[in-house]
């Protein structure tokens, strides 16, 4: 010690040498390099994802309203019921667009040229006969009055109120430069509305972005899920039981185990690739069909219900079994009275999680067609249909500029539908995980 | 009767068999005939066992091979003349446009015996779903009858109804190995019968991919070349760029959230990034094609390039985003696993934080580290909706990443939908790339896990 000292002594210690000091400057400034590279990355990540989530925010809230004109629309009985026999079957056929048309007119009478009024009444969207159609068959003796109605308008029309289109770049726009002026004469006139898109989860799938709706594919989710948990869950729960409980330690049971976690780890595709060969070619079950899905996504849903429920299980300290077979309890009423009801909310926990990444996945129901078009809501498991993730796919193919808010706003809600599920998780981790 | 319904009935006939069996039970020892050996419950659940299983397996096996049987007998019943020069396939054929024709949906005028065929498969199928619904439900209500019968106090109900629950959930374990059964099974199989028309080694090591085949003899330029190879390479090469955007972000914010931040922050970021991987993909390639494709595409332009719609880069980058939460995640796993001694004994000897980390802690943890980047790789080898959506169709040997590539799960993806007779040699080579995806996936994740685990019993 004191040798060291004397070494050393009087202040020309080691380290207050100026190439130890230089060499010590040197090291604190990479390590505020590397602290601030870390920083970085974590920052990168976290700004990526607010960039991701604000373009599909930016994009989508627009889907969430639609644009309507108001008109004055004269329920000509010449046109609806021609024959005056009130026949239901008549008063479905009757050409309402061109009531709506003819509304449309009035209001611009110096407009006669036939390619005018063809670019004219190409303003309103097909949806306003429908919705015509509608009103008259609800209540039949409207024909022959006249209704102020608030009727759908165009796609583009309604890309144009919410100011999509860059009107001073001088690019082809999907409006004309007349219809441009037709529009804001009606919004001078006050007709233009933009009210909340009912629409979109009240309506089917359609060619026409201001008529596609999510209708039929919250419905096939919907299915989808149904099958799923109805077949993952208990199957998953009694997997793990019987590896957890009963499964005597030999090679067999070690091969399961392996098994199950390579399972948890195989692309998704590829059950997608199962699912087709084996439930649609061997077992001869509808394409394209909700049932079909949900048991591909069963059987990838099942690794994780298994390996969650094993966990739980094991979390249950062995003082409740010894309790319930110490009064003559058997193993299967020990585990189904005892264990199981404690380890519930972490095999619920591992469910949810498992339904949730579930409900995001597309590829495998792309192979089963699960990407079917579809302009009505399915009527049953075994019917054609698609689900959300799939029409997110879908849409994002679709070139109209009015599918893009689609798209964002389909995303909005499957996200929507992500955060609930994943919250109820937390949730019930939160509220009744206990520790022993 | 339908499927449906018979279930439903069988489901009822089940129930009913537990209330009457437990009551039954219960009557045993209210009429003083001995003590039960088995609660009453136990007994309901005998009966309800004995009257829906036997006759809820025979329901699916009619439900999965019930057409295969009707469709065989009306085919037999055809006329000699109309069958028995046909080979295999036109054979099916046939079956295809008589079922057509009794679905209704038939084209055109069908020949005399095949309108014959469709009503009588009509027939059949009503005759036979009746027939057997009916059956069943006899037999279940027979079994039940016979369970109640046997129902006695000193019968060992719960020792039956126990051994029955244990077959069950030992069947249902079971499952995982048929899954892997049935996807090694199928895989094989179709790719077999790809093999059978393609040579397998020009199929991994061709270098020509045009999965488009003719459709009638003489049209140009489409016979269909199978060469996986520059599949494969668009494969690696968007997983590569993903790698290089993932790696280093995930492994340096792990770093930082384990070593640097406070918990507080920690408690708070790491939810947030792992947000990141529970957005589904299709989000993420929604994201590349709306936002990220078009900014390479400028980026592009304005350093004079030119670029492809869909490029390479624009979809490896939007994967690597997907993948940093996931390398982040188990990296924060692993460096969380090296003792504490070791920093301590490191910051000892005076050495600032990242010289722990880079010197100590990193190669400490490096072979879970390297587990963790196996994983990712696999993740991103196998992943399908960012490059379906971003990547490109045509399959090109490039090392340029502002061009387009295509992958081995777009091909399957592209090549599997739309309507594609499920023989030609287009939508067979889709499951030879699934064969190898598979394969090349199981490999990577067996190694990763396998490290990933020998690693862990060292520190424990």
């Amino acid at each position: 010690m004191t040798d060291s000292l004397q070494i050393t002594g009087a202040g020309t210690s080691l380290h207050t040498t100026p190439a130890a000091q230089r060499r010590l400057r040197r090291r604190y400034a990479a390590e505020r390099r590397f602290k601030a590279l870390g920083l970085f990355a974590v920052l990168f990540g976290l700004a990526m994802l607010a960039f991701l989530l604000t373009t599909i925010v930016s994009q989508g809230y627009r889907a969430f309203i639609q644009t309507h004109v108001s008109l004055e629309v004269y329920l000509d009985p010449e046109v609806i019921d021609p024959r005056g026999t009130a026949d239901p079957r008549d008063l479905a056929r009757a050409d309402y667009q061109s009531l709506a048309e003819n509304a449309l007119y009035g209001l611009f009478p110096a407009v006669e040229a036939s390619a005018e009024r063809r670019a004219l009444r190409g303003m309103l969207s097909q949806g306003a006969g429908l919705e015509l159609r509608r009103r008259i068959q609800n209540d039949p003796e409207l024909v022959g009055t006249t209704l102020e109605l608030q009727l759908l308008v165009s796609g583009s029309v309604d890309q144009l109120n919410k100011g999509v289109f860059d009107l001073e770049s001088g690019r082809r726009l999907p409006v004309s430069d007349e219809q441009i002026g037709w529009f804001r004469e009606l919004e001078a006139q006050d007709r233009i509305s933009a009210p909340f898109n009912w629409g979109l989860f009240t309506r089917a799938d359609s060619r026409e972005p201001e008529l596609a709706g999510l209708a039929g594919a919250l419905q096939g989710s919907l299915y989808l899920m149904i099958v799923t948990f109805v077949l993952s869950f208990p199957l998953g729960i009694g997997a793990a039981i019987y590896l957890e409980e009963f499964a005597p330690k030999n090679r067999l049971t070690d091969l399961i185990e392996v098994n199950i976690n390579n399972l948890a780890a195989v692309p998704s595709i590829v059950f997608g690739l199962l699912g087709l060969a084996v439930f649609i070619q061997v077992f001869g079950l509808p394409r394209s069909a909700p049932l079909v899905g949900g048991m591909v996504l069963a059987l990838m849903t099942l690794p994780t219900i298994i390996i969650a429920t094993r966990a739980s299980l094991k979390a249950v300290p062995p003082s409740i079994r010894e309790a319930a077979l110490g009064i003559g309890a058997s193993r299967i009423q020990t585990i189904f009275h005892h264990v199981l009801p404690l380890a519930m909310p972490g095999i619920l926990t591992g469910a949810i999680i498992g339904l949730a990444q579930a409900l995001g996945e597309t590829a495998p129901l792309l192979m089963v067609g699960m990407n079917a078009f579809v302009t009505s809501v399915g009527d049953s498991m075994t019917s054609p249909a698609t689900a959300l993730p799939t029409q997110v796919y879908m849409w994002a193919d679709s070139p109209q500029r009015g599918f893009v808010e689609r798209t964002s706003a389909a995303i909005m809600v499957l996200l929507g539908f992500l955060i609930v599920m994943n919250a109820l998780a937390v949730f019930l981790r939160r509220r009744f995980e206990r520790r022993w | 009767m339908s499927f449906s319904l018979t279930l439903g009935v069988l489901l009822l006939l089940s129930a009913a068999g537990y209330w009457v069996g437990r009551s039954r039970a219960a009557n045993l020892v209210a009429r003083g005939s001995g003590r039960l050996h088995s609660l009453p419950s136990y007994h309901g659940f005998y009966v309800a066992l004995w009257a829906g299983i036997p006759a809820f397996v025979l329901l699916l096996a009619w439900g999965v091979a019930g057409d295969r049987i009707v469709e065989a007998l009306v085919l037999a019943g055809l006329p000699d003349a109309q069958t028995a020069t046909l080979t295999n396939s036109e054979r099916a054929l046939l079956l295809a446009q008589i079922r057509n024709e009794a679905a209704g949906i038939g084209f055109g005028t069908p020949e005399p015996f095949v309108a014959a065929a469709a009503e009588r498969l009509v027939e059949l199928r009503s005759f036979s779903a009746w027939i057997v619904s009916a059956a069943l439900i006899a037999g279940a209500l027979a079994a039940l009858a016979w369970a109640l019968r046997r129902l006695a106090p000193d019968l060992r109900t719960r020792n039956g109804v126990e051994r029955t629950l244990r077959l069950a959930m030992a069947l249902c374990s079971a499952l995982a190995i048929l899954t892997t059964l049935g996807i090694v099974l199928s895989l094989i199989f179709e790719a077999l019968r790809f093999f059978a028309r393609y040579s397998p080694l020009d199929f991994l090591f061709g270098l020509q991919w045009s999965p488009q085949t003719a459709i009638r003899e003489d049209q140009v330029g489409s016979s269909g070349a199978f060469g996986a190879l520059p599949v494969v390479w668009g494969t690696l090469f968007i997983s590569l760029i993903a790698m290089l955007v993932a790696v280093p972000v995930g492994l340096m914010s792990a770093v930082y959230l384990a070593e640097y931040a406070t918990p507080r922050v920690r408690s708070w970021v790491k939810p947030v990034l792992e947000i990141l991987a529970g957005i589904p993909t299709v989000v993420y390639g929604f994201f590349a094609i709306l936002t990220i494709a078009p900014l390479v595409r400028e980026a592009g332009v304005t350093l004079g390039l030119s670029v492809a719609a869909n490029s390479a880069l624009a979809a490896g980058l939007v994967m690597g985003l997907m993948l940093i939460p996931f390398v982040s995640s188990l990296s924060d796993d692993v460096i969380n696993a090296v003792p504490q001694s070791l920093r301590d004994g490191a910051a000892g000897l005076g050495a600032t934080r990242s010289e722990t980390v880079r010197q100590v802690v990193l190669p400490a943890a490096l072979p879970g580290i390297v587990g963790a980047v196996l994983l990712a790789l696999s993740r991103a080898i196998g992943e399908t909706m960012i490059v379906v959506m971003a990547a490109g169709l045509a399959a090109n040997l490039t090392v340029n990443p502002f061009e387009a590539v295509t992958t081995v799960t777009v091909q399957i993806v592209s090549n599997l939908t739309g309507d594609t007779e499920f023989d030609s040699a287009k939508t067979l080579s889709a499951f030879a790339l699934g064969l190898l995806l598979f394969c090349v996936t199981l490999c990577l994740n067996v190694i990763a896990l396998g490290i990933v685990k020998r690693y862990r019993e060292i520190y424990d």
